[in-house]
This record gives structure tokens, C-alpha cells and sequence, in this order.
């Protein structure tokens, strides 16, 4: 077996340098790499180019390197809900590319599965298509799309194990999968770490190779950002 | 009377289908869920990644690892499944979602769509309303039929940019229902107690009646 498991944090970010391009799993604050935004925010690396759905809230997940200021460029989807997120984007200070959700997600997997790129029909003949090459496929409209390349991977999952093995739970798998292996280095954190040979080989949703490294986070707040239930009739 | 939000849902739940796997969009759309009669079997699907999406949690029951495109905490009913987020959007792009219920801040007599951004003023994102809007071929957008200030958003040509291109088939909006004609908007249906010319007013962009228009039931 080959062994992905690193002490901790500190460890699986090693190498991690300011200017660099880092993809992060989670959609608003589920399934969030808690840890490695943690200790981003420690190291006071900037420049950051961070590839991510969402830009967390003001005073949680990749909202607290915005804080600092430590992001450049964000590339997202959807950055509402983040106050100091639209005052950076509206002044000019933070260079913000939003791209179709389910582009972001195939441009992490072309990367992961060796595209250089891909077709989609999502925002042609929208200002996201400017400048894009298009081309026309059985009477439709398509834009050509570019793998992302990043140097970091940040994700997080349920339950692995020291050979890398993920498994996800609920919603807070979104982008995490398909960012697994589609940088020079994927860091996944789990908040169970268990011996190899506990998960059963059918329940794995990624296996090891995409992983590089691989710890148990310290602590989960797992944040709920719109807490919504109803009341027992 | 203008239809409220709920009123709106109610209408466009008429819309689901037997056996229909629907998306449904923030805002309005979300309420559509409330009102889909109980003999109807459909499967919500979300776009983070789940379908078969169940009521809010009771209290206390809620779970942050399980939640809705609209980040609420939400269940899932027997038969559900998640998954990641390019699985997600092949269920969208792939066409294999029937219908897609989302909002508007505006739609153009052709079709066009514009719901993303206000240039200078917000700029929140597309999410996946580009890659719904661009690749459904069943959209139903719920809208109010003008603006805080009264002015009409069913329009000739938006005027903000796009979320997609000649793509919106029917609008359910506090005023009418709907279609949209190579020719404009035809109008199919009036909310109750709202007359011809209310609409009429109310639209800026071609409006086709043909005949009398009936009141919407609820």
C-alpha cells in the first residue's frame, strides 16, 4: 500500500507559497476544507488565485483569507452572501472571473481526467462566452472551456483512509470528487481517519491516486448558513 | 388581485407532471415543492448535488452536511441520491432533468433571460442558472411582471446582461401565464381580477392576445 497519510495540517501544506493557484471543495459552507483555510490564514500566504463555487461568508471559510486579503483572483459561480467579498469586487481591488457553475465543476474534472478542455453550451451568447472560440455541433452552440491548472487541491471528506481512499457525506461532496487529482498536488482532509482495509472497496467515491496527502482535520464547526426547519404539527 | 409568491408557486406547480425530475431555482421556485399535488410522483433535484429533495428538518434535526442550492438545511425522502457537482450538471446539460423553475430579473419577447447581475450595483453570479437556461428545453420562469418602481420586465430586448439566450418558453408571473412565441408573449391565462389592459400596461414587450383570456385557477 502506498501511504498518503501526513501528520497534519502543517504537514499537508507544505510547499504552499504565495502567488499560487489553489481549488477548493465546498459549496457555501458545506463540506469545506475548514483546516486548510485555517492554516492558509496562519501562513499569510497571498497573491492567492483560489478556484472555488463560493467565497464563504465574512467571518467563515475562504471569506476569512479575504478578510486578509490574501486572494488576488477569485474564480466562482456564485459570491453572494459575502459583504467584504462585493466591496472588494465592486472597488477593484479583488479580480473576480464568475463562470457557469457546471463549467467550474468540468474545467476541475477535464483537469482531473486529462481534457485540455471542453465544449458547453452553458453562457453562450453571454459576456461569459467573450472572447471564448465557439463552434456549432448539431445545430447548437457551444464554448469551448479550458481545464483549469492549479498547484493545490483543497478538500475535505467524511471518512478516508492512510492509502487516500475518500468517502463523502450528504451535499458536502459537491465539487470535492471533481477536484480531487486535478492539481500537482491534492490535499484531502477527513474527519474520520481510519485504518486501511476499514472502508469497504465498493463505498469508495475517490479512490487514493488522485490524493497526494492526506490528515485527520482537528476540529469541524461544520457552519450552517441558512438554518431552515419546521415545527412538529 | 396581483398572485403573491405562494399564489405564483401554486401556479406553476399545475405544471409538474407525473414522473417529472424538476430543478428548481432560489427564491420562488423553491416554493413551488409546497404546492405539487400528493398523487404526483416527482424528484426534486438540487444542483450541489442531491435529488430527491424532502421538506426542512424538524428541529434540531438539522444537519449542515445536508443542504439545498440555496444553502438551507433540508431531508431527503426514500429513493434519494447524492452526488458530485459535474454529475449534477450532466443531469442538467445532459437534458435528463424535465423541467427547471427558476426566476428572472428579466425576459425578453424572444426568449432571453437576464438574472445574474446588475452591473456596478450586484454582482452575485450565475451559479448553474447558465448551464439550467442554456441546455433545459423545459423552462418556467417565475417572476414579478414589473419592478419596485412599476416598470415592465418582460421586455423587447433586456437590458442586462444575460443568463442565456432565446431559452424561456413560459413565465408564471403575479399578473398572467405566459408562452413565448416566435411573435412575443402570448398571453394564456390572467390572474384573478386582473384585466387584459392591466397586462397589457404592464408589458413592454410585444404581448399577443388571441381571444378571451381566461382567469388562472389556483
Amino acid at each position: 500500500m502506498i501511504t498518503k497519510e501526513v501528520a497534519g495540517v502543517d504537514v499537508a501544506l507544505e510547499g504552499v507559497t504565495s502567488g499560487m493557484t489553489m481549488m477548493l471543495g465546498g459549496f457555501g459552507l458545506s463540506g469545506i476544507p475548514e483546516n486548510a483555510i485555517a492554516k492558509l490564514v496562519e501562513l499569510n500566504v497571498d497573491n492567492l488565485t483560489c478556484i472555488s463555487n463560493n467565497a464563504g461568508v465574512d467571518d467563515f471559510g475562504l471569506g476569512l483569507l479575504l478578510q486578509k486579503k490574501q486572494v488576488k483572483k477569485m474564480i466562482s459561480s456564485y459570491v453572494g452572501e459575502n459583504a467584504e467579498f462585493e466591496r472588494q469586487m465592486l472597488s477593484g481591488e479583488l479580480d473576480v472571473e464568475l463562470i457557469p457553475q457546471g463549467t467550474l465543476a468540468e474545467r476541475c474534472r477535464a483537469a482531473q481526467a486529462g481534457f485540455p478542455a471542453i465544449y458547453t453550451p452553458a453562457g453562450y451568447g453571454t459576456e461569459v462566452a467573450e472572447g471564448k472560440e465557439t463552434r456549432e455541433f448539431d445545430g447548437k452552440m457551444y464554448v469551448l472551456e479550458h481545464a483549469f491548472k492549479a498547484d493545490f487541491a483543497f478538500v475535505k471528506a467524511w471518512k478516508g483512509d492512510a492509502a487516500g481512499n475518500l468517502i463523502f457525506k450528504g451535499t458536502a461532496r459537491n465539487f470535492n470528487p471533481n477536484m480531487c487529482g486535478a492539481a500537482t498536488i491534492t490535499v484531502a482532509e477527513v474527519e474520520e481517519l481510519v485504518p486501511v482495509g476499514e472502508l469497504d472497496p465498493n463505498q469508495i467515491h475517490i479512490p487514493g491516486i488522485f490524493v497526494q496527502r492526506i490528515f485527520k482535520g482537528e476540529t469541524y464547526e461544520k457552519r450552517i448558513e441558512q438554518r431552515t426547519v419546521r415545527t412538529r404539527d | 388581485m396581483a398572485l403573491d409568491k405562494n399564489q405564483i408557486a401554486q401556479r406553476i406547480a399545475k405544471e409538474v407532471q407525473n414522473g417529472y425530475y424538476v430543478n428548481l431555482g432560489i427564491g420562488i421556485p423553491t416554493l413551488v415543492a409546497n404546492y405539487v399535488r400528493d398523487d404526483i410522483e416527482v424528484e426534486f433535484q438540487s444542483e450541489n448535488g442531491v435529488l430527491g429533495m424532502g421538506p426542512f428538518p424538524y428541529d434540531g434535526e438539522e444537519d449542515a452536511d445536508i443542504i439545498n442550492a440555496g444553502k438551507q438545511t433540508i431531508t431527503t425522502l426514500p429513493g434519494a441520491s447524492f452526488f458530485d457537482s459535474a454529475t449534477s450538471f450532466s443531469m442538467i446539460r445532459g437534458k435528463h432533468v424535465d423541467l427547471t423553475i427558476l426566476g428572472a430579473m428579466e425576459v425578453a419577447e424572444n426568449g432571453d433571460i437576464a438574472n445574474w447581475k446588475i452591473p456596478g450595483k450586484m454582482v452575485k453570479g450565475m451559479g448553474g442558472a447558465m448551464d439550467l437556461v442554456a441546455s433545459a428545453e423545459n423552462i418556467i420562469v417565475a417572476m414579478m411582471h414589473t419592478n419596485r418602481a412599476g416598470a415592465s420586465k418582460l421586455l423587447k430586448r433586456c437590458s442586462l446582461p444575460l443568463t442565456g439566450v432565446g431559452c424561456v418558453k413560459k413565465i408564471v408571473s403575479n399578473l398572467a401565464v405566459l408562452e413565448v412565441t416566435p411573435d412575443g408573449f402570448k398571453l394564456l391565462e390572467r390572474a384573478p381580477g386582473v384585466s387584459v389592459e392591466e397586462i397589457q400596461a404592464a408589458t413592454e414587450g410585444t404581448l399577443i392576445i388571441d381571444g378571451d383570456v381566461l382567469e388562472m385557477q389556483l
